[in-house]
């Protein structure tokens, strides 16, 4: 089984972790079209790659971002949403 | 038969094992397995092969075929080579007709050239035949029989850890341990053997243990470290993400997780190919090496050795030792290498045969025994007597688990071997299965690998250490003889000939991948580990290419087949409980699951069937008062000068404005707009809110909520109360009268009206009430700390006697709530509904800023509605069988809507529910028809909801 590390609690089995996705930037609604707004809603970018994901510790409810590379299968990188604003 | 004592042997001759086999008793001793033993009794033959049921014995010893397969009771398949002999085993040899002995499918054998390669495949193309070819072929092919009786074994699961873990004890592999160890690193080492030192202990090349291995015997030291655990027994069956490998040992499974990996596997010993190769008698130089040294068996007693290395040199001079006879030993290379054990080989008078090989075994009269062989060589060809042949031609990395972990491997030249090319990060290879066949190289390999996968982990630095290159190829690149008369085997799961292979490759299967599969080599029982590589080399040469082009098929988890007791086994699927748990049991609860929780569907009585206590249910929420455990639904909180904000942004109705000590209900829907959850939002101060999400949605609402602040970044924080908190519902007519016995609190229409929110003390317990109409009555949702749960329930039990109070359960609850017409999420609603399809304009405050779903909502408000969720009555006369949840609503032929909820209701007297129908049916009074399982219809009428008390008058106060 996979490892995850979880910014707070460190390395732990990937089956402790939820996963969400990854990070789409929402159009502003109010200033949007319907098409691109639809293209936000219901479509994914399914290319392999380096990706930003929502990932969350599910026993300590951590949220935090990992940064994957979803080709290699390799988990780059993970830390709090915060650190990176 | 049974040699004296051999120094090191695995048997304890003190202990006599008695067993049967094929229906004649035998005896063994303690540490035999049961092709050992059966050898030492000279019992015969011990299988027969899996198509053409041929006559075999052992090949390998050590699990790298499956000659030797065994029916023992209930169990199919138990591998002879390699299972411990137990006393009162009752074995016989699997697919046989008749007994093994005179195997009437032996017949098959001469039909052998109408069943060539594919024939499976292409006899299974008419359809018409295809019965009669299934039934055949599983009537004659196969292996043990599975009894479906068979108990119900409980096996154990066990996580480990470890710094670094190896693969293997032998030579290297205890050497890698003890380098590990030494840097500080926690090491298991596992072996599938019943004794570490692997070939270490057998491969001696004469009279004792080699001397450089007795002037330092590393198993002793590895044993005496304390950093060191040996699992012996135990065989690495997968390797996983990050170093997670499956360990199989008796009856548990270890789910082993280690920093580092040391595989030290080893090498299969691959057969020759030529004709009646397959002959009990003809096995591999290592399988009579194990027999000697582990088993005290000598394998025969006139022995030809085929070979192309210094092992088989090696292995003439163990048999030498051990009284057997050696006819010649025949080289396939033509000229010497004049290594140490040719050299000694030469030196007993032993004949030697540069540039020889087998061109057929012969059979006895019988067929079930070798008397000879004609080999060739130098341009003669003779016949030379013999009643073994040893086979010593090369080696097939056991490199499963690194191709497993994602090493590349390349083709070796120098070696004609597969050696590891890139490992990746933390797995690391040492001795043959590395391409290291001189033992004091294997040792220092060992080393170097076990002192690398130490760093790794942490402990010390890598040390340098140079291992010496070989001096001699030790595998042959084409140990293949064609026969026109074929019995060459390649594959001895599946009795698979040499042309076999010629054959797929003309019909065009000449990819590695698109052989394996039309030809079945590799895919027998024991997975390619003797068949696979000359399979390669085959194709190669028919294609022309290059062992390198050709590649490897996927080698996939397992590396031996696991028992099916010890993958299957208690799934962790934790199931929820309310704090009243024991007080629904006591009642006497019908339990459903709601999601992860369990719920008392209804209480039994006794003398009533389950409708009838539905009902009853019901009816006492209706006429008295009801009490009902609601704490499986999500209870959240939400404080912060931005708490109102966070709900303004999540749920579509307003927040900001709710008034403190007020609940508003309260709808979440997804971006897309599609309704998720519903729940009671309560204000108890400005900045802090209480409420409640569905019991489905408590985990994921939670979460979600948790995220979006989180991106968000407002100035509130949620706790998650679901488990910490108990709660009931108190509904019915006599409700605020039972209440007023238990608190202080004022219950007054004014003081406490429908909808507030009142913190105060119920049955001495402080808690927080809620005024909803859930279920149509006026009533109160009462929450209090989880341990005084029970207290609560017990109080409310007792003072209700005086006002006939009873519990209910969830079925009641959806009858009740489905005469008030409220929807329940994920019931009445689906993956696709919006708050516009059932009735919940009213709550959707479009003229918010934002809220998650309301972009979506814009556009979907825009659109022509497609759906609409309306109430329907039957007839109160109809009798007949009622639609069910799910039936459709047919219109002109057409799907025009479902069923979501549908139930008698016993205040209103017929049957009620909501379906979805298209909007030109939603008109209250359109007659609309519904179509049953069995195809016939019944025809109901849209009715405006609530069905009960429309116009909400249970929640004002009487006047």
């Amino acid at each position: 089984m996979k490892i995850m590390t979880c910014p707070f609690n460190g390395p732990r089995p990937v089956s402790e972790f939820f996963y969400w996705g990854e990070i789409r930037p929402m159009p502003d609604p109010a200033t949007c079209s319907d098409e691109s707004w639809a293209d936000y809603i219901f479509n994914r970018n399914g290319a392999p790659g380096v990706k930003q994901e929502w990932w969350c510790h599910i026993a300590s409810n951590t949220w935090f971002i990992a940064e994957r590379n979803t080709e290699k299968d390799l988990v780059l990188r993970t830390y709090l949403f915060e650190e990176e604003l | 038969m049974r040699l004296p004592p051999v120094p090191g042997e695995w048997l304890d001759r003190s202990v006599d094992v008695s067993f049967s086999f094929e229906g004649k008793t035998y005896r063994g001793h303690a540490g035999d397995t049961i092709s050992s033993a059966l050898l030492a009794a000279d019992a015969g033959i011990l299988g027969r092969s899996f198509k053409y049921h041929r006559p075999r014995s052992v090949l390998s010893m050590a699990n790298h075929d499956v000659n030797a397969v065994c029916q023992w009771g209930d169990r199919p398949n138990v591998r002879a080579d390699v299972t411990r002999l137990q006393a009162g085993m009752d074995l016989a040899a699997v697919n046989t007709f008749g007994g093994l002995k005179s195997d009437k499918a032996s017949v098959l054998g001469s039909l052998s050239r109408f069943l060539p390669v594919g024939f499976y495949y292409k006899s299974f193309h008419t359809k018409r035949l295809f019965p009669m070819w299934e039934r055949l072929f599983r009537t004659l092919t196969g292996l043990g029989k599975v009894s479906f009786n068979t108990p119900h074994i409980r096996t154990a699961k066990r996580y480990g850890f470890c710094d670094v873990l190896v693969i293997g004890a032998g030579p290297s592999g205890l050497a890698a341990a003890l380098a590990a160890a030494e840097q500080g690193a926690e090491v298991v080492v596992v072996d599938e053997n019943a004794r570490a030192g692997g070939s270490g202990g057998y491969v001696r090349g004469g009279f004792g243990p080699q001397a450089e291995q007795l002037a330092d015997d590393p198993l002793t030291r590895v044993l005496a470290h304390p950093g060191v655990r040996l699992m012996t027994e135990t065989y690495a069956a997968g390797y996983y993400a990050d170093h997670w490998v499956a360990l199989v040992g008796g009856d548990v499974l270890t789910k082993m997780r280690t920093k580092s990996v040391v595989v030290a596997s080893g090498a299969y010993e691959q057969p020759a190919v030529f004709r009646n190769n397959d002959l009990p008698g003809i096995m591999l130089a290592s399988a009579a090496q194990r027999l000697i040294y582990r088993y005290a068996v000598r394998p025969m007693q006139q022995a030809v050795v085929l070979t192309a290395n210094q092992d088989g040199y090696r292995a003439a001079l163990d048999l030498a030792a051990h009284g057997v006879e050696i006819v010649a030993v025949l080289d396939l290379r033509l000229s010497s290498t004049a290594s140490e054990p040719e050299l000694a080989v030469k030196a007993r008078g032993i004949p030697v045969l540069p540039g020889h090989h087998i061109v057929e075994a012969l059979p006895g009269a019988n067929g079930k025994s070798v008397v000879g062989a004609i080999v060739a060589g130098r341009g003669k060809m003779r016949t030379l007597a013999c009643d073994g042949i040893l086979m010593s031609i090369g080696w097939a990395p056991a490199a499963n688990l690194l191709y497993q972990a994602g090493t590349r491997m390349r083709y070796e030249q120098s070696l004609e071997q597969f050696v590891p090319d890139t490992l990746p990060p933390g797995v690391f290879a040492c001795g043959r299965v590395n391409g290291v066949h001189t033992l004091s190289a294997r040792r220092l390999d060992g080393q170097r690998a076990g002192s690398a996968a130490a760093a790794h982990a942490g402990f010390g630095d890598a040390r340098v250490i140079t291992v010496p290159a070989e001096m001699e190829c030790p595998t042959h690149p084409w140990p293949i003889v064609a026969h026109p008369k074929g019995k060459n085997f390649v594959d001895f799961d599946e009795d698979l000939q040499l042309k076999d292979f010629e054959n797929a490759v003309q019909e065009g299967f000449d990819n590695i991948e698109l052989l394996k599969r039309f030809s079945t080599v590799g895919m027998g029982p024991s997975q390619g580990k003797h068949s696979n590589m000359n399979a390669l080399r085959i194709l190669a040469r028919l294609t022309g290419r290059e062992p390198q082009q050709v590649g490897t098929t996927t080698a996939r988890p397992f590396f031996h087949p696991v028992p099916m007791s010890l993958l299957g086994g208690r799934g962790f699927s934790p199931e929820r409980r309310t704090p009243l748990h024991a007080r629904h049991e006591a009642l006497g609860a019908q339990w459903m699951m709601a999601s992860v929780w369990q719920r008392p569907e209804h209480y039994r009585l006794t003398d009533k069937d389950r409708q009838q206590c539905i009902r009853e249910e019901a009816m006492a929420v209706r006429q008295n008062v009801g009490l009902i455990d609601v704490g499986t639904l999500g209870k959240l909180e939400v404080i912060g000068p931005q708490a109102a904000e966070l709900l303004e942004r999540v749920y579509i109705s307003k927040y900001a404005n709710l008034k403190v000590g007020m609940t508003r209900y309260a709808v979440m829907c997804d971006e897309s707009g599609v309704v998720i959850d519903d729940g009671v939002v309560g204000r108890l101060a400005e900045d802090h809110f209480y409420f409640t999400t569905t019991t489905s949605g408590a985990a994921t609402i939670y979460r979600e909520l948790s995220r979006l602040n989180t991106m968000w970044r407002l100035d509130c924080g949620i706790v998650n109360h679901t488990g910490a908190f108990a709660a009931v519902n108190l509904a019915g007519p006599k409700s605020r009268a039972l209440l007023s016995r238990l608190t202080s609190l004022d219950l007054s229409a004014t003081a406490f009206p429908y909808l507030a929110l009142r913190e105060g003390v119920v049955a001495g317990i402080p808690a927080r009430l809620m005024r909803v109409g859930f279920v149509g009555e006026w009533g109160y949702e009462i929450h209090v700390p989880a341990n005084q749960g029970a207290t609560l329930w017990d109080a409310l039990m007792a003072a209700g006697k005086a006002f006939a109070l009873r519990p209910f359960g969830v079925e009641a609850q959806r009858l009740l709530r489905l005469e008030k017409g409220h929807i329940i999420i994920g019931q009445d609603t689906d993956g696709l509904t919006n708050p516009f399809d059932v009735g919940l304009e009213w709550a959707l405050k479009m003229d918010k800023p934002f809220f998650v779903g309301q972009r979506s909502l814009h556009v979907i408000g825009r659109q022509p509605r497609k759906q609409k969720l309306v109430g329907f009555v039957l007839d109160a006369q109809f009798n007949g069988s009622a639609p069910q949840e799910c039936h459709l609503v047919i219109d002109c032929g057409e799907i025009a809507g479902r069923v979501t909820s549908i139930a008698w209701s016993p205040t209103l007297g017929c049957h009620i529910g909501l379906a979805f129908v298209r909007p030109e049916l939603a008109e209250t009074g359109t007659a609309i028809a519904i179509r049953l399982t069995d195809r016939s219809t019944v025809s109901a009428t849209v009715a405006r909801t609530p069905f009960y008390d429309p116009d909400n008058l249970k929640q004002k106060e009487p006047a």
